[in-house]
């Protein structure tokens, strides 16, 4: 090949690059290794994450049984191996998937239109927030403090540029619902909450949706979506936009990536969605096919005046959601949902039991709770509950401002001997506290 | 297998294969009490039906996507050259690595010292990233290229604001990535474009005209789109950092020159680079990729918090470091897509420092045979400079026969080949931009060279044939139009 270019080595082809911007010595890098040696070496440092842990963790990503189909399906490498579907003749597979992903996103939100998948459910929030601030030409937000943290301090790192406002709305320290503000100013475009919040309390969607609309807001709810196998959807309770994650979706855990943002929202709002969109149309036969649609939105063709500069998503992760909904079903969702609810509350009800621990809040939850810990280092308490094999958490602040919360959450894989192990792993840490 | 049948069958959608009562999943047994769930969740709106979710036992299921895998095409399938994309082969012991359980597993939230490995791990990668860009600190957080590109430009932004230094503009050039000046708005940015000059490499002299003291930063991709290194960066360098602002790789095309030439060296101040193109993680049909971002000295107290810091010890250890109190703050929920990042973990192990660099010169080199291979056929747009990884031709000349390059694409999915990306740059008229990548034989390359050829002299002699083009796939040439002005975006049971 090189004689047929003229060349004599390799290094000739780079021959035009300026001597003066080559690296002046080696660079500090090791020498390649057979593909034996890396799996060894990286089984041996993923050796160093315990693996032995019970997870009663929560904060967004719930420890869910991925059943095998999901992984089987990613395997195929026409799927895996394949991009965005910019010529769709030979992309179908994927076009067609990303579609049924779309509906059973419309379907879990209750809204009609959804988008092709976000990075993750926070920078979804972010998009939605963008995407209230464009219809309402507004430029104000208001966001539940009942949000999680890392979904709040991304929509602060995505708004601070546009000089977008964000106030808070204050949550009531008893139940641990967002409390409903009587007075939405007329400059907010968008009053942001999530279902269930960031303390697993379920809010009043329906109210809040209500006290938006009334101040000309769009009502943005970020979506647990296992939730809707026993909570009405935000969609039908009047939320403009709804977005959320899909871990909980069949991603597995992950160390929390990667994982699947979606975004569903009115009709009315389809050409201000962001990136891609998937819809149906038919060849010049009539068959009916599928294409990446509304394009012009997009930053390939729209440029600085697309309606977000997202272009590849998380599309294999949609396909492992579709993937995994497909293996739920109605029926499944519904048992999943009950049988996570179950175990957390029989989990809360053990918990509640010990010495000096207490449920945080009074109002309802599903899957995952906020615990009150006797003890002034919380982030110790965790770590000894971690030593001893059960994981809890994430530490989140508590809303009286004074210390910190634990939240504890129990998905269908928990059993009896699980929650026991847990009490009295937590029994053990915080005697050795005091 | 081919599936059985017309090729050009209607797959049914999943929810048309759906039927009461059936079903894949099951769920454990409970051995906790029982609870009554109206009375726990008294007071709250429940749903009075189920998302209809379709209803599937698992053979049709696994028939069902198996199926729709086999109406797409990969790059385990056949030669994917588009342009800006480096579709090279995924090797598959990434796949093992990211199935690793004690990987999989690791909770985003738990303890630290419960997740050493991965903590270790994405040290490591950012350890090389550091290395292989010549610049001083990495954020793993970054989903994919646009996000990093994002975040370069808000640690531009935090720099100069910390500065209390008000500058709205960041350059791009006109053959720049779409992203640039989208992620430039996303950023609170004005956009201004800096021409081209006749020979495909950005115009110096118009970018010294431009800058002034708005100027917050240029951005910039080397080689540029059109697969030409911008011999001038330095000069550029100079022009930019002269008025204050800073520079900005765009990593999409770093495939070029990675283990050989670094962005630090000339001249940037922070990159992002797209693992899924350049360290050969699966591109999943349009993700997950990841866009980890590199970023000077200057830049560095600005990068997404947390960052993870290494503690010296008998075993080094690993912790996440939160008290980053110039950050711009979190873009991820969790800490990025971590099972992407130990995938490109394993190819960098893989090829090392010196695999690098020949992984790249093969890359330039496949280019530089392909193009000499195809210029017969249509001209490269810019033949003044030697292409690098990528090269665009101007495939105009189809015009005269009443097509376009798309028709030629078309033409060239019945000959067997994905087509290159196309109408891309913007800067060229009918552009087809073709990347092969360092992966692919001499045969290959020779082949579609073939079909290319094939095609664009069958626009003259049979214009007919690219224009029904394709044919051979399941479905024919599709009414995007049509889409569009009727938006049909979900599958319903009326429709």
């Amino acid at each position: 090949m090189l004689e047929v270019l003229g060349h004599e080595h390799l290094d000739d082809l780079f021959a035009h690059i300026p001597e003066s911007l080559r690296p002046t010595a080696p660079l500090d890098l090791p020498p390649g290794r057979s593909e034996d040696e890396v799996v060894g070496t990286l089984s041996r440092l993923a050796a160093r994450n315990r693996t032995d842990l019970i997870c009663f963790a929560g904060g967004g990503a719930y420890d869910h049984y991925v059943p095998a189909v999901v992984d089987a399906v990613l395997q195929r490498g026409e799927l895996l191996t394949s991009y965005t579907p910019y010529q769709p003749e030979v992309s179908q597979g994927i076009l067609q998937v990303l579609f049924e992903f779309q509906t059973m996103i419309c379907e879990l939100s209750g809204l009609p239109v959804a988008n092709a998948s976000l990075y993750d459910g926070g920078s979804a929030v972010a998009e939605a927030a963008a995407m209230a601030c464009a219809i309402t030409r507004r430029s104000r937000l208001v966001v539940s403090q009942a949000t999680d943290a890392p979904t709040r301090q991304i929509l602060a790192t995505y708004s601070h540029p546009h000089g977008r406002s964000i106030d808070g709305l204050a949550v009531d320290t008893t139940t641990g619902m967002t409390t409903i503000t009587d007075a939405v100013d007329d400059d907010v475009a968008a009053v942001v909450v999530s279902q269930p919040n960031g303390f697993g309390v379920i809010e009043d969607i329906r109210a809040h949706a209500e006290a938006a609309h009334a101040a000309g807001a769009l009502l943005i709810v970020k979506l647990e979506p296992t939730a809707v196998g026993l909570l009405a959807t935000p969609g039908s309770q009047g939320a403009d936009i709804v977005v959320g994650d899909g871990q909980a979706l069949g991603q597995g855990l992950q160390f929390g990536g990667p994982t699947v943002g979606f975004l569903a929202c009115a009709t009315d709002h389809a050409r201000r969605i962001p990136g891609r969109v998937v819809g149906e149309t038919v060849d010049i036969t009539g068959q009916r096919g599928y294409v990446m649609t509304l394009r012009t939105r997009e930053q390939d063709i729209r440029r600085e005046r697309a309606t977000s500069n997202i272009c590849t998503n998380q599309t294999l992760c949609a396909v492992a959601a579709t993937v995994y909904m497909s293996w739920l079903g109605p029926q499944g969702l519904r048992e999943l949902a009950v049988g996570s609810l179950r175990r957390t509350h029989a989990t809360a009800e053990h918990l509640a039991k010990v010495d000096g621990l207490e449920l945080a809040f009074t109002g309802p939850y599903l899957k995952e709770f906020a615990v009150r810990l006797p003890s002034a280092d919380v982030h110790a308490v965790v770590g000894g509950v971690c030593d001893d094999g059960y994981l809890i958490g994430p530490v989140v602040d508590d809303p009286t401002g004074d210390g910190h919360l634990v939240m504890v959450a129990a998905t269908e894989r928990r059993t009896t001997a699980d929650i026991t192990g847990l009490v009295a792993a937590l029994e053990r840490q915080l005697a050795d506290q005091r | 297998m081919p599936v059985m049948g017309p090729v050009a069958v209607d797959e049914p959608t999943i929810f048309e294969r759906s039927r009461p009562g059936r079903r894949a999943s099951e769920m454990p047994t409970a051995d906790v009490d029982d609870v009554d769930v109206a009375a726990l969740l008294d007071g709250v709106e429940l749903a009075d039906e189920m998302p209809a979710l379709p209803e599937i036992a698992e053979l049709d299921l696994v028939r069902h996507f198996t199926r729709m895998s086999q109406r797409n095409h990969g790059i385990d399938v056949g030669f994917y050259p588009l342009g800006s994309c480096s579709m090279k082969y995924n090797p598959r012991q990434a796949e093992r690595i990211a199935a690793l359980p004690a990987f999989r597993q690791a909770h985003p939230w738990a303890p630290d010292a419960a997740v050493q490995g991965t903590l270790a791990a994405l040290w490591e990668l950012e350890r090389w990233l550091v290395e292989l860009t010549g610049l001083h600190a990495a954020s793993l957080q970054p989903a994919a290229g646009a996000q990093g590109e994002l975040v370069g430009l808000l640690l531009i932004r935090a720099y100069h604001e910390h500065r209390g230094d008000d500058r709205d503009v960041i350059i791009v050039p006109d053959s720049a990535h779409g992203t640039n000046p989208a992620s430039a708005t996303t950023a609170g940015f004005r956009t201004v474009t800096v021409p081209s000059g006749p020979g495909g490499l950005v115009d110096a002299d118009a970018l010294a005209d431009l800058v002034d003291d708005h100027t917050a930063g240029l951005m910039l991709t080397n080689p540029n789109t059109l697969g030409l290194f911008e011999l001038d960066i330095a000069r550029m360098a100079q022009i930019v950092h002269d008025v204050g602002g800073l520079l900005y790789y765009d990593g999409a095309n770093f495939n070029a020159i990675a283990g050989r030439v670094r962005p630090g060296d000339m001249g940037f101040d922070v990159v992002h680079l797209n693992v899924h193109k350049t360290f050969a993680t699966p591109h999943g049909g349009g993700g997950p990729g990841a866009g980890p971002v590199v970023a000077s000295e200057a830049l560095a107290p600005f990068l997404p918090a947390p960052v993870i810091v290494a503690d010296d010890g008998p075993v080094p250890s690993y912790r996440f470091d939160h008290d980053r109190p110039h950050s711009i703050g979190r873009v991820h929920g969790f800490h990025g897509n971590t099972g992407v990042l130990v995938r490109a973990l394993s190819y960098l192990q893989r090829h090392g420092g010196d695999g690098l660099a020949s992984m790249s010169a093969k890359a330039v080199l496949n280019a530089n045979y392909l193009a000499a291979r195809t210029t017969d056929t249509l001209p490269l747009a810019y033949p003044q400079h030697p292409p690098m990884h990528e090269f665009v031709l101007r495939g105009s000349a189809v015009r005269e026969h009443g097509l376009k390059v798309l028709d030629v694409c078309k033409r060239l999915i019945d000959l067997g080949f994905h087509p290159p990306t196309n109408y891309f740059p913007l800067i060229v008229d009918e552009a087809l931009m073709i990347e092969p990548t360092e992966t692919e034989t001499p045969e290959t390359l020779d082949a579609f060279a073939a079909a290319l050829a094939q095609a664009v002299d069958e626009a003259e002699r049979d214009p007919d044939l690219l224009r029904d083009a394709p044919t051979t796939t399941p479905v024919r040439r599709l009414d995007e139009a049509k889409a569009a002005r009727e938006l049909v975006l979900r599958w319903s049971p009326l429709a």
